[in-house]
């Protein structure tokens, strides 16, 4: 495959890597420990356009293609804390896209166009106490009251949603009819009997602030009705893959940069005599690490590249190959963090189990990666039933 | 104020192992080109003197960037108008076959149509480390010239006072305008270069801006012309030939000693460095 990068990527790949060194790196030990970014971060990253390269125009954004997207977040992970990048990327590549496939004129102006410029925080509101991947089994609901819906339910771990202007939240408005009863709905959260019921402890991710949100009797007009009416679970088929897409392209990026280190370290490292980087036992294993992250990232790129296809050169809709490549790659990648990391961690020896080397931080928070955006066992069901085993 | 900043790319300095030697040439084939870091800080040295740095989107002059290179090395040029330059000129040239002396016969001619109030130039490339343009041209321009700048204070845009660090201090020159000036790495220091437009108690990020993906996409549609070398000079021959390149030698294992008496004793015998 040729590259897919022109010269405007690579500038704006300059542009995030040296926002991420610069502007992030240095606060990242503060904000893992206070456990949340600040929010100018989102208006400082508008203001460079890390959300709203892939967006039309007319929606606030440049225009550009899905590339751009993944330069992004290949060099965000310089920021040395995935709760930081992953509260972006829920900015502009989780829970707005969906926005910018079906909102209407009055949503763009209202929430995509601010959330593009980082003025207004996204959330995206899926999950829920009783319901994760199995997302079917969600029991949120929106009941009509004439022209408005009153929500009533709760959601949990909502990243962003300790401190967003709005979540674009899931909920049934027929419930009697399963997966096929979903809506989608962009709700402020200045919404009376929109509550922000926890801030909650993670194992990982600790820059990133997750909140678990409760409705009470909240009354939403039509107008924020996302789309059509019970037609949810297909709109989070097929408009929630660059959720899945991103968080593999960005970690193949963050893997290699936990590979080098440990890297430059085993070189500085002896043991009985030699710099531990010189141990056949562990050259080969980074070898192998090396090989499989290689192939990871092969496989993310040709998902990405089905991906912009469809919707960036052909302006269409996600096909399913599309959707199983982008599942398969979010189920390898992420996988392969967890063996990564680990072996990473080993090779660092005592020194890895301390938090002054990055690793530490690296070994807590890759563990989401085979469980958020869809665990990897709900990824090889629907795998499972897309290629009809 | 009217800026004129040249600009050479240079192979990326943090990756100079790469470079390969091939029969007494230079192979640039592979190499990832960057803006040498002394002219980048020369452009946001520009930028800060043509701008009110706490509203920088109306412009108060102008920057035009002018690079000598190949087409591709427009890249450079584009890189700049996305962080902030108004134009840009690329005067037709390989990368080798010029010297700084044709650069600055050249820049000389391009001066005198384009009429800066300003030339600012990096202090030297990281390449060739020959520091010698920006003097060439103030020579050959009759023009006052300030070098190494670490400071520089806009006096109404008629008059530079342009600081330089010394042993033991800092110099300060004031230069008529127009002049040409070249900049040292601490030039882009958060309060180093001050100007009639910026209060006076405004402080810039430290180092040199980067470019919003909105300001990258508008840079394409700014003007970038193209200029032959032989339109601005009847003279492109190159004073400097190089006859040859060679890689500096490996280093060589040391020795170990057994103890100090050892050392100095070589230190003496051997090394005579002592």
């Amino acid at each position: 495959m040729a590259s897919p990068y022109r010269e405007e990527h690579e500038q704006f790949r300059k542009t995030v890597r040296t926002f991420a060194q610069k502007e992030l790196a240095p606060f990242v030990d503060e904000w893992e420990k206070s456990e949340c970014f600040p929010n100018e971060v989102f208006k400082r990253a508008g203001e460079l356009g890390l959300f709203s390269a892939h967006y039309k125009e007319e929606q606030g954004g440049i225009g550009g293609d899905y590339w751009f997207s993944v330069a992004k977040g290949e060099e965000l992970p310089h920021c040395r804390s995935a709760g930081v990048s992953m509260g972006l990327l829920v900015q502009g590549d989780m829970a707005t896209p969906v926005i910018g496939d079906l909102g209407t004129k009055e949503q763009i102006e209202e929430f995509l166009k601010p959330a593009l410029k980082g003025e207004k925080i996204a959330a995206l509101g899926v999950t829920e106490p009783n319901a994760g991947s199995d997302v079917a089994g969600i029991q949120t609901w929106a009941r009509k009251d004439g022209d408005d819906y009153i929500i009533n339910g709760a959601k949990t771990y909502i990243t962003n949603g300790t401190r967003s202007d709005f979540v674009t939240l899931l909920v049934k408005t027929s419930p009697e009819q399963g997966a096929h009863g979903c809506s989608f709905f962009l709700v402020p959260s200045s919404t009376k009997g929109f509550i922000v019921a926890k801030k909650l402890k993670k194992v990982g991710n600790w820059a990133s602030d997750t909140a678990e949100l409760a409705f009470d009797e909240m009354r939403v007009p039509k107008r924020y009705l996302l789309g059509e009416e019970n037609m949810g679970f297909m709109y989070l088929m097929q408009n929630f893959q660059t959720e899945r897409l991103i968080a593999a392209t960005s970690c193949c990026a963050g893997l290699q940069l936990a590979i080098d280190e440990a890297i430059a370290f085993g070189r500085d490292r002896k043991a009985f005599g030699k710099p531990i980087i010189k141990r056949e036992y562990w050259q080969h294993k980074f070898v192998e690490l090396l090989t499989k992250l290689e192939a990871g990232r092969a496989l993310s790129y040709k998902a990405a590249e089905a991906y912009n296809d469809d919707k960036h050169v052909n302006n269409g809709q996600v096909s399913m190959e599309t959707v199983k490549l982008i599942s398969m790659a979010k189920v390898f990648v992420g996988e392969l963090s967890s063996e990564i990391i680990d072996q990473c961690m080993q090779f660092h020896g005592g020194a890895g189990y301390m938090e002054e080397y990055p690793i530490a931080r690296a070994f807590r928070d890759q563990r989401l990666l085979r469980i958020g955006g869809g665990t990897t066992e709900t990824m090889r069901y629907y795998l499972a039933k897309l290629m009809g085993l | 104020m009217k800026i004129l900043v040249p600009l050479k790319r240079v192979a990326d300095p943090d990756n100079a192992n790469k470079v390969k030697v091939n029969a007494g040439k230079l192979v640039t084939t592979g190499l990832e080109w960057k803006p040498n870091p002394f002219d980048e800080y020369a452009v946001e040295t520009a930028l800060r003197l043509t701008e009110n740095g706490t509203a920088t989107k109306t412009r108060q002059g102008e920057v035009v960037v002018v690079t000598f290179g190949p087409k591709d090395s427009e890249t450079t040029l584009r890189a700049m108008l996305g962080t902030g330059a108004d134009r840009a000129i690329r005067v037709d040239t390989g990368d080798d076959q010029i010297d700084g002396d044709v650069v600055a016969r050249a820049l000389k001619a391009l001066v005198e149509k384009e009429k800066p109030d300003l030339v600012l130039c990096g202090k030297q490339a990281v390449d060739g480390d020959s520091g010698q343009v920006g003097q060439q041209l103030a020579e050959y321009l009759g023009w006052p010239q300030a070098t190494f700048a670490g400071s520089i204070e806009s006096e109404g845009d008629k008059a530079l006072l342009v600081g330089r660090e010394v042993d033991g201090g800092t110099i300060k020159l004031r230069v008529e305008l127009p002049a040409v000036v070249s900049v040292d790495l601490r030039i882009v220091a958060p309060k180093s270069v001050k100007s009639v437009h910026t209060p006076a108690t405004h402080a810039y990020p430290e180092g040199v801006r980067f470019a919003a993906l909105m300001a990258i996409m508008a840079a394409k549609k700014k003007p970038l012309a193209e200029v032959k070398l032989a339109d601005l000079t009847s003279d492109a021959a190159p004073k400097i030939q190089y006859l040859d390149y060679e890689l500096p030698p490996a280093r060589k294992a040391g020795v170990k000693v057994k103890d100090v008496t050892e050392l100095v004793t070589r230190l003496k015998t051997e090394a005579k460095v002592v």
